[in-house]
């Protein structure tokens, strides 16, 4: 019943900002393509694989079928089994968890873990009254109730609801919440320019070297993440105004990011499965923790993944010094700063319940390739860009090598996962 | 599509066409196909290659009418599909005329997209023997020019003690629909490299093939006919081309690399890909290319280096590393390898001297590798395309397009297809003794041999 679950590669398509060259793609049609190109990749057109596991954060009700609508729409045998997840920006990361415990647990061998999100295209919701008036008159019995039911429809009902990006228990807004969390944990403007500019450049030198030539599929035209600038400098982001935080803030449009369309996909096997079908093994996923906080009582929103890996470290046996590398997401640059920060406060981490600080993490082994400053985060899809490039790293680096890798989620929650190279 | 193409291709334009001589072209037969009509075949000496040849492809033959001096001309009463003479042992400028009475007949006769083969002797013996082996070439190529309706004219030279099995694969390949575009030209099939008895519909089956620039056009079709015919597909193109890389190989149940085949590394990320696997590629397609068109006087280093690298330096670096004894994941012994010329190298073409360089280099590089491997049983051969229909060639002006693809015997442009199979010609496992060849897909175009 015991099987390693082990990363054999991923795809993605490149990430585009809000309105750019992948807006006029749906999330079915940026999952179908991240898909596609893990196929040809691995060469599984026409195999049946065990489960597809994906989802999206923003994502419209007639999709409730999304994973498997995508499934359909690709090259895999279409007896092919999906289900959608959700968990916020750490769904991608939490679709790798329900697949790799599936293979662990023997219910399947092989199985693609996946996540997209449209800023874009995303859906646009009717007012609650408006929606209610349109129900009553759905389920009217006569013209003339019908009639009567709409005629309470009233101008300011028409309104549009986009969705909202912001935490429904404090209204604030996650750059709002993080902007908190900067002023406690005394995150400078300097601190998080500089995590921005290593971002673009360690991203922008990836690419440049190769590294994502077996990890993106080029999408409507895009051959590369859109939001990457490789000549930015801390002196430029200097300049640019602050965006949460009031007048006096220091997170700008520079080092928080942007909303971003794109996909990501991961194929995950049991070893033996990776075996039989001549398939590379990159990394093992070890073990994964998810933690929440509470974040309507005051405590930081973004900052549940210290408790998380915490708690997965000790049952792992292990320390930061264990580790190759570290990916911490870059929801914003502050998010990161404060992390390492919480890692090495001995109160805080006793507040959240771990026996004493988790220790330094060494930045020379931080987001060593970019990660979403730079690369940009459709929410859901970021688990599995982290996940296939870390696994690549990993595997490059050699047997034995571990990685960490953090991502926060609304809702006060966060979800670590440990990777081991083969 | 510019106006005067838009008007070609209303039924008036194509009436006044029709009236200026620019005549529907004929529809190819392709495919693994044979000749509708009678395949014909007689011996000008005693050897009887030919038609053990043909018992090993499983075709019916039948004598042939041939023409009598004195006579009426005789004829065919039914249309044949192919006539295929055995030249081999002939020793005299006599022999010659017995070829004319053969041919005679048969050109008038042969059906559309019938086929004329000639296969021969290699050029040997007294002086005599040599004039007349070389009188056949040029007798192949002018009947070529003069048949009708899709139908080619190809010779064959064999080495003196091959056998059967030798000519098998070639002779199976110029019959049948496969070779649609091949037409008056003449290559050599050595002797003792295989013990093939049958030609097999789908020879890959089991075999990875390496398709470079895999993701459109010619190579896309090649991708697509190797895996018809068994093979699975490892699709090489540039990161940026991924996606419709993703498609092809996603269709033929292929593999994608997205790789820059210039990249120092790049046969070893092959190899590499081949090891992690446990496998080794059976064979490897250089199809992948650039254009860099200027006038040589307007040629910088730049121009000139990028065609050369991508076209030529590439698939150097490539097959060396794969030909590497020590490398995993290397080419099988037994393998192939199969580059892509160009009419342009062979005959020159303005403005492409880069291009030309790179090509005709192709062309040497085979002939050069082709004997110092037989000994691993690898064979090295190259295509040379003349004008195939793809979306590169879509771009040439209308007027300048039709000239360059009415301009050879069959009066249009190939198909991306035929380069594809006759690539998947010189793959075939039965034609181990097909090696060092460069073989011409341009339907006889007007300008190179």
């Amino acid at each position: 019943m015991n099987h390693n679950a082990v990363v054999i590669g991923g795809n993605r398509t490149p990430f585009a900002k809000v309105g750019g060259k992948l807006a006029q793609a749906s999330n079915q049609d940026m999952l179908t393509s991240a898909l596609e190109g893990l196929i040809a990749r691995y060469g599984l057109a026409g195999e049946r694989l065990g489960e597809v596991a994906a989802g999206a954060v923003l994502k419209d009700a007639s999709d409730f079928n999304l994973t498997r609508e995508a499934v359909l729409g690709s090259s895999l045998a279409p007896s092919t089994p999906a289900c959608d997840l959700q968990q916020a920006c750490a769904t991608g990361m939490e679709t790798a968890v329900y697949i790799s415990n599936k293979i662990r647990l023997g219910q399947i061998e092989v199985g693609i873990a996946g996540g997209v999100d449209s800023a874009s295209d995303a859906p646009i919701s009717v007012s609650d009254p408006l929606r209610r008036i349109l129900l009553r008159a759905n389920a009217a019995r006569s013209a003339r109730q019908r009639v009567k039911a709409l005629s309470a429809i009233r101008p300011q009902h028409l309104a549009p609801k986009a969705p909202s990006i912001n935490e429904p228990r404090t209204g604030l807004s996650m750059g709002g919440h993080q902007a908190k969390t900067t002023v406690a944990w005394e995150v400078t403007r300097e601190e998080q320019d500089e995590i921005a500019a290593a971002s673009h450049q360690n991203l922008a030198r990836a690419w440049d070297e190769g590294f994502f030539d077996d990890l993106v599929t080029p999408y409507l035209g895009l051959t590369k993440d859109a939001i990457l600038r490789p000549d930015t400098t801390v002196e430029k982001l200097a300049k640019l105004k602050p965006a949460f935080g009031g007048p006096e803030g220091t997170m700008t449009a520079g080092n928080s990011t942007a909303l971003s369309d794109g996909a990501s996909a991961v194929l995950i096997a049991s070893e033996e499965w990776a075996d039989a079908h001549d398939a590379p093994k990159l990394a093992t996923i070890v073990d994964s923790e998810v933690a929440a906080v509470d974040h309507p009582g005051g405590e930081d929103l973004l900052l549940a993944p210290v408790a998380a890996a915490g708690r997965l470290l000790k049952r792992q046996g292990l320390t930061p010094a264990d580790f190759d590398f570290v990916e911490i997401h870059e929801a914003f640059a502050s998010t990161v700063a404060a992390t390492l920060k919480a890692y090495e406060d001995e109160d805080y981490c006793v507040k959240v319940g771990l026996e004493g600080a988790i220790g330094a993490i060494p930045r020379d082994r931080l987001n060593v390739k970019g990660s979403s400053l730079a690369a940009g985060h459709p929410f859901a899809a970021t688990g599995g860009r982290i996940i296939a490039s870390t696994a690549k790293m990993l595997h490059e680096k050699g047997p034995g090598s571990k990685a960490l890798i953090s991502v926060c989620a609304a809702g006060g929650q966060g979800i670590v996962m440990i990777l081991e190279g083969i | 599509m510019s106006a005067l193409e838009t008007l070609y291709r209303t039924p008036v334009g194509k009436g006044i066409a029709r009236k200026a001589g620019l005549a529907d072209p004929p529809r190819l037969r392709r495919g693994r196909t044979w000749p509708d009509g009678a395949i014909v075949t007689a011996a000008l000496a005693d050897s009887t290659l030919v038609t053990e040849t043909l018992a090993l492809l499983r075709r019916p033959v039948e004598a042939p009418i041939v023409d009598t001096p004195a006579d009426t001309p005789p004829a065919y009463g039914t249309r044949i599909g192919a006539l295929v003479v055995d030249a081999v042992g002939i020793s005299s400028l006599d022999d010659l005329e017995a070829l004319r009475a053969l041919l005679r007949p048969a050109v008038r006769g042969v059906e559309r997209s019938g086929r004329i083969v000639i296969v021969a002797a290699e050029p040997a013996g007294d002086w005599e023997r040599q004039a007349i082996a070389q009188s056949l070439d040029g007798i192949t190529r002018t009947v070529a020019k003069e048949l009708r309706g899709g139908a080619t004219a190809n010779l064959v030279m064999v080495a003196e003690d091959a056998t059967p099995a030798d000519l098998l694969s070639t002779l199976g390949f110029l019959l049948q629909g496969r070779s649609a575009f091949v037409d008056g030209q003449t290559w050599h099939v050595a002797a003792g490299g295989t013990a093939a008895t049958e030609l097999d519909e789908r020879p890959f089956v089991g075999r990875t093939v390496i398709v470079t620039g895999a993701a459109r056009g010619i190579g896309a079709a090649i991708s697509r006919t190797l895996a018809r015919d068994g093979a699975t597909i490892l699709g090489v193109d540039i990161p940026a081309s991924g996606e419709s890389l993703a498609a092809v190989m996603n269709e033929i149940g292929g593999t994608a690399l997205q790789m820059d085949i210039t990249a120092a590394d790049a046969g070893e990320k092959i190899s590499a890909h081949f090891a992690a696997r446990g496998e080794r590629p059976y064979a490897i397609v250089h199809n992948a290319g650039i254009t860099r068109d200027r006038m040589l006087v307007n040629i910088d280093a730049a121009r000139w280096a990028s065609v050369l690298e991508v076209n030529l330096a590439a698939q150097m670096r490539i097959n060396a590393s794969l030909l590497d004894p020590d490398n995993a994941g290397g080419l099988a012994d037994g393998g192939r390898i199969v580059g892509v010329a160009s009419t342009s190298g062979i005959a020159g073409n303005k403005g492409q001297t880069n291009y030309a360089a790179s090509k005709a280099g192709v062309a040497g590089l085979v002939r050069a590798m082709a004997p110092d491997l037989a000994s691993r049983g690898i064979t090295a051969n190259a295509v040379a395309p003349g004008f195939i229909v793809t979306d590169m060639t879509a771009k040439i002006p209308f007027v300048q397009r039709e000239v360059f693809q009415r301009s050879n015997s069959l009066s249009q442009g190939g198909q991306p297809v035929d380069v594809a199979e006759t690539i998947g010609y010189l793959l075939d496992p039965a034609s181990a003794s097909v090696t060092g060849q460069v073989v011409r897909v341009c339907g006889q175009n007007l300008v190179g041999q």
